[in-house]
This record gives C-alpha cells, sequence and structure tokens, in this order.
C-alpha cells in the first residue's frame, strides 16, 4: 500500500465535511426564503479563525489547547475507520467498529474537559447536560451497530454494512436519523444557532475556545455529521456491493439527501422542550433496538 | 399476505409505544383507535383468500366500533371533563416506555418456549397479542387519570381480541360479535363513571377514590 491512498482519505476527510453545514444552512435560508450564506462560508470561516490568535483564560491549564485537538483527532481517525461505499477504508481490521465508537466517545469526554478548563460554571452546566444526553445517544449508537454486526455475521465495518431488509431496514434508519440529530445536536435536541444560555447545549462547551482551536472543533463537528451521514446512507443502500465509480456516486447522492433531510427538519420543527429530549432519545434508542430483536429472531428461525 | 400481516403487527406494536410515551389523551386515543382499525383487517388477512360475508361484517363492525365509536365516546367523556393530558404518572414516560419495550422483548423470548402450534411459531402473532396484554397493564397500572386507564384497558382487550384470532377458523363469529358489543357497552358505563367522577372530585385523578364516603 502507498502513502497516497492514505493521503487520500485524510484529505478526503479533511476537505469534504465543511460542506455539510454549508448546504444544511443553504437548505434553510431557501426555506425560510432568504439569500443565506454562501455553500463555503464553513471554509472561509475555517480559513480566518485558522489565521486569529488564541485567547486564554488565565485559570486555563495546557489542557485547554490540548482537549480540542485530541477530540478533532479522535473524531477523524474515528471517520477514517468509516467505509466509504465501493472504495472500503484503508485498514480494516476485527472489531473497528468498537473502536470507532470509543473514539467518538474519546472525542466527547475531550470536549466536555475542554469545557471545563475554564472554571465557567456555565460550561460545566452545558458539559453535564451533553454527557447525561450521550449516556442516551451512545446506547442507540452501540444498539444499532450490534443489529448490523448480528445482520452480516461479521465485526469488521467494512463488511458490517449489508442493508438490513424492508421494515428492519425502515425503523433502524428512522432511529439512526433521530441519533445523528442527537449527537450532531442539531434541532430538535439543541440549536446550533442558538446562543440563548438556558438553552444551549453543545454550544455553551464550546464558548471559551478561539481562534485554532475553535476551527478545529467546528471542523470536527462537520466530520461527525459527515460520518453519521455516511453510516446512515450504508444502513439503506447495498453500496458496498456496487462497483467503484457508481457507489461513490450512491453515497454522495445519499449524504447530500441526509444533510437536505436535516435541513428541512431543522427549517420546519421547533427544538423539544428541554425536558422532553430524554424521551425522544429513548424513542430513539427503541426504534434501534427493535431492528436488534427481529434480526436475532430472523436468526434463530432460519 | 404474510408480509402485509407483519407489517400491521409491526404497527401494532409501534402505537404501543407511542401510547406509552405520550402524555396527550388525544393521542393516547387515537393511537388506541389505530390499533383498533389494524387488528379490524388482521381477520381479512388472516383468512385471505377465503372471504365471506361474515369475516367481512367481523371486519366492518371491528374498525367501526374500536376506530371509530369507541374513540368518539373517549373523546366525548375527555371535552365534557375537559382534560387533555396526563399529568402526574405514577410510572414517567421514559420508564413506561423502556418497560413496554422490555414487555415486548419478554414477550418474544417467553413465547419462544410456548408450544405453539408449527404454524403460529414463527410468526409475530402470539408475541405481539401478549405484548399488548403487557402494554394495556402498565398503562393500567402507571395512569391516574381515568380515561389513560380506559385507553390501557382498551389495549389489554386488543391484546385479547389478537388472541383469540389465532382460533379464528374454529370460533363462531357469534362470539367476537358479542365481546365487541361487550367492550362498546363497557366503554358506554365508564364514560358515565368519568363524568360521574369529574363531577364529585371536580378532577379525574383516580387517586381520590380511595377513600369511601357514605
Amino acid at each position: 500500500m502507498s502513502i497516497l491512498e492514505p493521503a487520500c482519505y485524510l484529505l478526503f476527510w479533511i476537505l469534504v465535511p465543511p460542506l455539510l453545514p454549508g448546504i444544511i444552512n443553504r437548505v434553510k435560508a431557501k426555506v425560510a426564503g432568504r439569500q443565506g450564506p454562501p455553500l463555503l462560508q464553513l471554509y472561509y470561516d475555517l480559513c480566518k479563525l485558522w489565521r486569529k490568535n488564541i485567547v486564554l483564560s488565565t485559570l486555563a491549564s495546557p489542557g485547554f489547547l490540548i482537549a480540542p485537538t485530541v477530540a478533532w483527532v479522535a473524531t477523524l481517525t474515528a471517520a477514517m475507520l468509516i467505509p466509504l461505499a465501493g472504495a472500503g477504508n484503508i485498514n480494516p481490521f476485527d472489531g473497528d467498529v468498537i473502536l470507532m465508537v470509543y473514539l467518538l466517545a474519546l472525542a466527547r469526554f475531550c470536549t466536555a474537559w475542554g469545557a471545563m478548563e475554564t472554571g465557567s460554571a456555565f460550561e460545566g452546566m452545558g458539559t453535564a447536560r451533553e454527557v447525561s444526553f450521550a449516556v442516551l445517544a451512545e446506547i442507540g449508537i452501540i444498539t444499532a451497530m450490534l443489529t448490523l454486526i448480528m445482520h452480516s455475521g461479521s465485526i469488521t465495518l467494512v463488511n458490517m454494512f449489508i442493508p438490513l431488509s424492508g421494515s428492519n431496514a425502515t425503523l433502524l434508519a428512522i432511529g439512526v436519523f433521530i441519533l445523528l440529530l442527537a449527537e450532531n445536536c442539531r434541532v430538535p435536541f439543541d440549536d446550533p444557532t442558538t446562543h440563548l444560555e438556558l438553552t444551549m447545549i453543545h454550544e455553551v462547551m464550546v464558548l471559551d475556545h478561539s481562534g485554532p482551536p475553535w476551527a478545529l472543533i467546528l471542523h470536527g463537528a462537520a466530520i461527525k455529521l459527515m460520518l453519521f451521514a455516511i453510516i446512515l446512507v450504508q444502513i439503506i443502500f447495498p453500496v458496498s456491493e456496487m462497483p467503484l465509480g457508481q457507489s461513490l456516486l450512491w453515497l454522495a447522492g445519499g449524504v447530500l439527501a441526509v444533510t437536505i433531510a436535516v435541513g428541512l427538519v431543522e427549517s420546519l420543527i421547533a427544538r423539544l422542550a428541554f425536558r422532553r429530549v430524554p424521551l425522544l432519545l429513548t424513542i430513539g434508542f427503541l426504534f434501534c433496538l427493535f431492528p436488534l430483536l427481529l434480526t436475532w429472531m430472523g436468526m434463530s428461525y432460519e | 399476505m404474510n408480509d402485509i400481516f407483519h407489517l400491521l403487527i409491526g404497527l401494532v406494536v409501534g402505537l404501543n409505544l407511542l401510547a406509552l410515551g405520550t402524555g396527550r389523551l388525544p393521542v393516547l386515543i387515537q393511537a388506541v383507535a389505530g390499533q383498533g382499525v389494524l387488528l379490524g383487517l388482521l381477520p381479512l388477512i388472516l383468512k385471505y383468500p377465503h372471504w365471506d360475508w361474515q369475516i367481512t361484517l367481523l371486519t366492518l363492525a371491528t374498525i367501526a366500533g374500536k376506530g371509530f365509536f369507541i374513540p368518539f365516546l373517549l373523546n366525548r367523556a375527555m371535552r365534557t371533563a375537559n382534560i387533555s393530558r396526563e399529568m402526574e404518572p405514577f410510572i414517567g414516560y421514559i420508564p413506561s416506555l423502556l418497560l413496554g419495550a422490555t414487555a415486548t422483548i419478554m414477550a418474544v423470548v417467553v413465547t419462544r418456549h410456548l408450544p405453539l402450534l408449527p404454524e403460529h411459531a414463527g410468526s409475530f402473532h402470539v408475541p405481539a397479542a401478549i405484548a399488548l396484554i403487557l402494554t394495556g397493564f402498565i398503562l393500567l397500572i402507571g395512569r391516574v387519570k381515568a380515561i389513560s386507564q380506559v385507553c390501557g384497558y382498551l389495549i389489554l382487550e386488543n391484546g385479547i381480541y389478537l388472541f383469540g384470532l389465532l382460533l379464528l377458523h374454529s370460533t363462531p363469529m357469534l362470539v367476537e360479535f358479542a365481546i365487541l358489543l361487550d367492550i362498546i357497552v363497557s366503554v358506554f358505563v365508564i364514560g358515565i363513571i368519568v363524568n360521574r367522577i369529574q363531577r364529585a372530585f371536580d378532577s379525574l385523578d383516580t387517586r381520590k377514590l380511595t377513600t369511601l364516603h357514605e
């Protein structure tokens, strides 16, 4: 394996994800009848932030800078484990799905750690919320992955994405979509544009970051959105069996559709009352749990 | 036909969870009504393609009764009692959702060990029936408003009806009709009781019914 191939994957995961928030914002703008920011807005923002200085609290330890970096690297590594349709991934190995789940958890831990560094009670509140919702969201993701493992009989991500049949696929897709919204702090759970202190979840954790670390956090969020969108598409469509070009085309189309769906959800649905969030997360978890049950039954009755 | 059967069963179980997770009485009543319609369609699918006038009549009667008439009575009772929300259930919405999911899974697991006829062994018919019955129990136990409890009772009855469909080929239609009539009468009676509770206590909280007065 040459150095070229991993470099391609890395470039893909660095360059493409910031497009997705642009698409979401464009959809929201169109639905609201506005012009909206340019599609590449996040790229401009990232370039601008990268050139800026960092404002450091005197209280913060070096962890304040380390945490976002580790979170970004962990998210990027988790993303590199995800197979890209027919192209597969660089280095598939048994159990990489577990590594992916843990890397995402590590990223979350680091974001929480970075948030607590400045000693702001406000960010501590956001962290507490984020982490307590994560408990429910992570169960859902693990259940979804377990369903795929059960269905395909493999614990390698490359072989795992064999779409389920009929109703199972629908249930799992709805469940994963709900989890996608929760994990990426999109609308019914958290409003990424809000700056109303009492209701913020994710945004409040990253308030004190500035300059390059803030750019890393924004970029990491985009990667995470892309990661979940790709997982969702591969759950629905059997892209891994198609020839390379066609499968990539399907994947791109699917990711675009998911992104537009997120944008539409954001335009059409108001965010949930705060105390109802766990209920929706539980529903998302159940949507993932029932396909697991049905797959398990199907296997045992064969 | 088997696929449609499983789709309907799946929707029925989904409505179960909706009934457990919602705090709004209109949604709860709608869920029960939807279940009634879906369950009403089942005999047609189970007997496909040997339809006769009895089956058609049973289907129509079940859909009309469970899907429209009983929800209409409940809606009216709800409007006269002037409530639309279950305020403080004994068992919260998330715990009852999780309990319901556990009950469904347990139903599936338990059914695998039941001595069923071979034609029923692989399907979701029996697990769904048990899941409906258990959901009915959870609603009956966990909610305090009389109307929610009636909905629990109706879901419980739906489960029994689904169980009874196993014997569709051997029970006389008369039995089914009699059961349907019974439910409608009982919902009538409950509607009246709800009104009386509302008038006597100014609320539908059944916890207030524990103290006896002369």
